[in-house]
């Protein structure tokens, strides 16, 4: 079980923590700068909206373990998808987290013969470590904050993913992650590439019929910090199309994230999915409320 | 006569006020970052009046900050008061020469960490908003001290 494997991976780093006097008795919490843990994305771990970065969640700096949770809600015309979900953030160092996505096809279900209603989900564990670099403090630096990651997916409607073509109901997405905060132009930026075989995040499972392998998709976002609390931007996600019966679109968003204190922020954003199980042109809001310690 | 009376009157207390160091080298280069060409960034401070009163205002908060005010208890505030303005004014291109001591020296007995670092640019922060200095150009400042963290935060 993956999630036992996270929860053995944690306690394994909580216990080397704890067994050096040194480390242990420099440990505090929070201290982090504002912004800095980054905002959750859909599938859980610290990013954009949309875009994994390689900023590790919560307030932690590298003498403390922070804590992120979250509920993200993104009404499309025909479809909802609401994603709730904690990391845990392990000396600015390892972020663990875990997300559970619920994609409701409301009246649409009915129209693609699965029932009005229907619900697709996924359960998300990931697991990111920061490899080199520093996003906020390396100002005199090109080099970025770059992070690797794994994030294991499990979607559950495992005989409606066979019947649309989808290969597998559970898969690994592997990522690389470079942000960068570049403070003399006030400007966050992030790249991810991710090399997934997930269909719509994975809840219409891993492969296809139209193709079954890895490939190397692109995330990224690009914003402007307007105060220390705020900072306004895009995104963009390219995504496979595995599935024959429906084309797959690549993402787009316009976000605004919102620093209300140090523990509690919120993301509004416009965001631009493309074509979804053959229903066309889902856009619509999006609005993620986090709290972080 | 009577400049003569004021000097001997306010010598010994410029004197008094800061105590000794030991001696190391002045040089510009130990502020720790390169100025800014031009005057936007010393406008954008509104001068060395304004650098003044940021930087008083910073110490102040600093001291009454009880995440971080422990570290300046046995501070000689006088001096880092001194040596900060001459900092600031440097490395805003306000033409100071900066007489204090480098990072990693004047920081090694300190014991920061990350999150003492943290507290002081916050401090910073509100002291720059309170002289209405515009985000962008806090931002530009802010930039020269980040990697300031490597050498001052040992811990």
């Amino acid at each position: 079980m993956p999630s036992s494997l996270l929860l053995r991976c944690a306690l394994a780093l909580l216990s080397l923590a704890a067994s050096s006097p040194a480390l242990a008795r420099d440990m505090r919490a929070g201290g982090k700068m504002l912004l800095t843990g980054g905002v959750s994305s859909v599938e859980g771990a610290a990013g954009g909206g949309l875009a994994t970065w390689s900023l590790i969640a919560g307030n932690e700096t590298k003498d403390g373990i922070g804590a992120k949770a979250h509920v993200t809600y993104l009404a499309l015309p025909d479809f909802d998808l609401t994603t709730g979900g904690v990391a845990i953030g392990i000396k600015d160092r390892v972020e663990l987290s875990y997300a559970r996505q619920r994609f409701d096809t409301r009246a649409a279900g009915a129209a693609l013969g699965l029932g009005r209603g229907f619900t697709f989900a996924q359960d998300i564990y990931g697991l990111k470590l920061r490899v080199i670099g520093d996003a906020v403090y390396d100002q005199d630096k090109l080099l970025p904050q770059i992070s690797i990651g794994v994030q294991h997916k499990r979607a559950n409607r495992g005989a409606v993913i066979r019947a649309i073509g989808g290969r597998h109901t559970a898969g690994t997405d592997f990522y690389v992650a470079a942000t960068k905060v570049l403070l003399s132009r006030s400007l966050v930026l992030d790249a991810t590439l991710r090399v997934t075989k997930a269909n719509q995040l994975g809840l219409l499972g891993f492969g296809g019929d139209r193709r079954d392998a890895y490939r190397p998709q692109f995330e990224g976002s690009a914003g402007v910090l307007l105060a220390r609390n705020l900072l306004v931007g895009a995104e963009f996600r390219t995504r496979p199309s595995n599935l024959g019966f429906a084309r797959e679109q690549h993402g787009a968003d316009l976000f605004a994230a919102w620093s209300l204190s140090k523990n509690v922020a919120v993301t509004a954003a416009y965001a631009d999915l493309g074509d979804i199980a053959t229903v066309q042109d889902q856009r619509g809001l999006f609005l993620s409320l986090q709290g972080s310690l | 006569m009577i400049s003569l009376f004021l000097a001997a009157l306010l010598a010994p207390q410029a004197t008094l006020q800061e105590d000794p160091v030991e001696p190391y080298v002045q040089r510009d280069a130990n502020a720790g970052a390169k100025p800014f060409a031009g005057h936007a960034m010393l406008d954008a401070f509104h001068g060395r009046a304004g650098i003044d009163r940021v930087v008083d205002d910073l110490v102040a908060r600093n001291v009454a900050d009880p995440r971080i005010s422990d570290i300046f208890k046995a501070q000689d505030l006088v001096r880092l008061r001194r040596t900060l303005k001459e900092q600031f004014c440097y490395i805003l291109g306000g033409g100071c020469a900066y007489t204090g001591r480098d990072m990693a020296s004047s920081h090694k007995d300190l014991g920061l960490q990350v999150a003492d670092f943290n507290a002081l640019v916050d401090n910073l922060q509100k002291a720059m908003n309170a002289e209405k200095v515009s985000y962008w150009a806090q931002n530009r400042l802010l930039a020269k001290l980040a990697p300031m963290k490597r050498t001052t935060v040992v811990r």
